[in-house]
């Protein structure tokens, strides 16, 4: 493990004193997470007092589907086994929908003066509306980088000057990366030359898993 | 008295100086830009959700298509973090040729912007002159990978194969034959090392040309001098990486600060700029091109020396050799494995970043142990470059926005994703 990273973690621990849920090293990168009550306060902190002074990236994680595979039978019936053909975007449920700490905001943020980088994780407490603030007073660049969180995710960051789609067709409905919405997605488009426009139709391709997702360990 | 309104304008989606598919609100007062408002996502093909729904080795050509300028850079970053989840040890030899080919996409990408951007504020000759050394690197590209764009030749765990002994020729036509047809084979006789290196040898006078034409024009330096200055508290709050934030005075270049490969047994130097305007981001890109070029010369010549394998021995991840896979039980197991299920990743998450040409190019790849990746996320340069074009923007007359998004090196492949 690389010292420099090992000094940053001592640092930030002792800095933010039982302010941290969690502070560990993967990778020689350090993690760590806060509450979506401290997230502005301890980033703010990162930025002015310990000289994280570029937000690199910032992006939604949805863990909805997290260590599910595809292929989960285990034992083989009179049909074989299972065709590896279950996809988590039929879960419709509610209460599927619902898991606790399902959606989280990542911010990687890079110290040009320290050349040092760090990730901070958040978990908006709300699963049905994941709500965190926003950083573009601390990090200007970080108003795009929520456009596109809340675009692809449904993430709401209090605070934006501007919360507005920024990647999706005008007038898409849904946000495409949740695990919940299909690769096909929901409606496909072409030209009618009767009505002399372009309209939306329900999407006629079939989801089909060529590859199934497996899990070992 | 008339009222005196500000005037919206709408820039694109379909002009030519947009790079691609820029559509622009631009608020304007008289001539002045007032606000503008970049609409973007008219590329978007969904590469991160597409990602997720393939094994790992299926997305490196998606990596391609990101920048599509600067293909071998994107493959890169994604590799990397790739291999920093695995653990894996790629062979000096491949090191060697990454960071090779890394700089020639370097130049790759440099010459399209240099003629683009030139010829957006009205200088033809550039254009062209670019793409003629354009197309030797891209025989480069063909030679080693077969395709001329996008070539997914990075694997995890080292390149996809050695680099070939011969170079493809030119054949004749009834527009090339006789001393014409020699002349354009001259540097094609040998391996594509010798090809590679007689272009180090013909380039810096290339550099010269396009100084020529551009770096003390009045009409250049009346276009770009004192266009878009910022300051580098600006570009450092704004998220500036790459040529943008060394244009601005900042020497931040990952391959310098945060080594990756072989960068740091190589001799180069990071060009700065001053005032941070977009003749200096010229400056500092021209010059970049030139410290690519004394990278390739030094790769050329180790890797001449240098003979041995370009790709990991892990056969839990690359995969075997044909003839192993024919006579070695295991071997096919691996082989078969491989093709149909890929390789698993460990759980966890990791982030790699590479200096792109345009800047930070990074991934940040979620795992749960899967053979297909749990989330994928792109960090592209050129993002946070376009979120700037506001307050680049504020102030200057409509023509100038075009130099600005020249300065700015977009492609909207990355930024759309």
């Amino acid at each position: 493990m690389k010292q420099s990273v090992l000094d940053l973690k001592n640092k930030v621990d002792t800095h933010f004193k039982g302010r941290l849920l969690s502070s560990e090293i993967q990778f020689d990168e350090l993690t760590i997470e806060v509450s979506p009550a401290n997230s502005k306060n301890i980033l703010n902190q990162l930025r002015f007092e310990l000289g994280f002074d570029m937000l690199i990236d910032l992006c939604g994680v949805d863990y909805l589907s997290y260590g599910i595979a595809n292929w989960e039978s285990a034992q083989a019936c009179n049909t074989g086994f299972s065709r590896g053909v279950f996809d988590f975007d039929e879960i419709e449920s509610d209460e599927t929908l619902k898991k606790p700490r399902r959606f989280c905001v990542t911010y990687h943020l890079l110290s040009v003066c320290n050349n040092n980088r760090i990730r901070i994780k958040v978990y908006p407490d709300n699963t049905e509306q994941p709500i965190v603030d926003s950083v573009v007073d601390v990090w200007n660049c970080a108003n795009w980088f929520e456009r596109e969180a809340f675009d692809l995710f449904g993430i709401l960051f209090s605070g934006h000057p501007d919360l507005r789609r920024i990647l999706t067709d005008y007038g898409f409905v849904g946000h495409p990366l949740r695990k919940d919405f299909p690769l096909t997605g929901h409606v496909e488009m072409r030209y009618d030359s009767e009505k002399g426009r372009v309209v939306y139709e329900p999407v006629t391709i079939e989801n089909r898993v060529n590859v199934p997702r497996v899990i070992r360990h | 008295m008339p009222e005196i309104r500000n005037y919206t304008l709408n820039f694109g989606p379909q002009h030519p100086s947009a790079h691609g598919v820029l559509r622009l609100v631009l608020e304007l007062d008289g001539e002045t830009v007032v606000r503008s408002d970049p609409h973007i996502g008219l590329l978007h093909r969904g590469t991160e959700k597409l990602a997720e729904y393939k094994p790992y080795n299926q997305s490196i050509g998606y990596m391609d298509r990101l920048d599509y300028v600067s293909m071998m850079s994107n493959e890169h970053a994604y590799v990397m973090a790739i291999e920093k989840m695995l653990g894996l040890e790629v062979p000096e030899r491949a090191q060697y040729i990454r960071v090779m080919f890394d700089e020639i996409t370097r130049i790759l990408n440099h010459l399209m912007w240099l003629g683009a951007h030139a010829l957006d504020i009205g200088a033809m000759t550039v254009f062209l002159y670019a793409f003629r050394e354009r197309e030797d690197l891209m025989d480069c590209y063909e030679a080693v990978s077969g395709a001329r764009m996008h070539a997914t030749y990075y694997r995890p765990g080292g390149v996809y194969r050695d680099l070939p002994d011969t170079m493809a020729k030119y054949q004749s036509s009834k527009w090339h034959q006789g001393r014409d047809l020699d002349k354009l084979n001259e540097t094609r006789e040998g391996s594509l090392l010798d090809f590679i290196e007689a272009f180090t040898q013909r380039f810096p006078g290339y550099v010269d040309e396009y100084e020529t034409l551009l770096t003390d024009n009045r009409i250049w330096k009346q276009r770009t001098v004192d266009i878009a200055i910022v300051s580098p508290e600006r570009a450092l709050q704004l998220g500036f990486t790459g040529p943008m934030l060394r244009g601005s005075g900042i020497a931040w270049d990952l391959r310098k600060k945060q080594p990756y490969e072989v960068y740091d047994k190589l001799d180069f130097d990071i060009p700065v700029g001053k005032t941070g305007d977009s003749y200096d981001r010229y400056l500092v890109r021209v010059a970049e091109m030139r410290e690519s070029n004394k990278i390739i010369k030094q790769c050329v010549e180790w890797l001449k020396n240098n003979p041995g394998p370009v790709i990991a021995a892990d056969h839990k991840v690359t995969p075997p050799s044909r003839e192993d896979a024919k006579t070695n039980m295991e071997a096919l197991i691996h082989h078969f494995k491989l093709f149909t299920e890929g390789f698993i990743l460990p759980a966890g998450e990791a982030y790699s970043a590479v200096e792109h040409p345009k800047g930070e190019f990074g991934i940040y790849m979620v795992s749960d142990g899967a053979n297909k990746p749990y989330r994928l996320k792109v960090r592209a340069p050129g993002f946070p470059h376009l979120a700037a074009l506001d307050e680049m923007a504020k102030g200057h007359m409509i023509a100038d926005v075009v130099t600005i998004i020249g300065t700015q090196d977009i492609v909207f492949g990355e930024i759309d994703r």
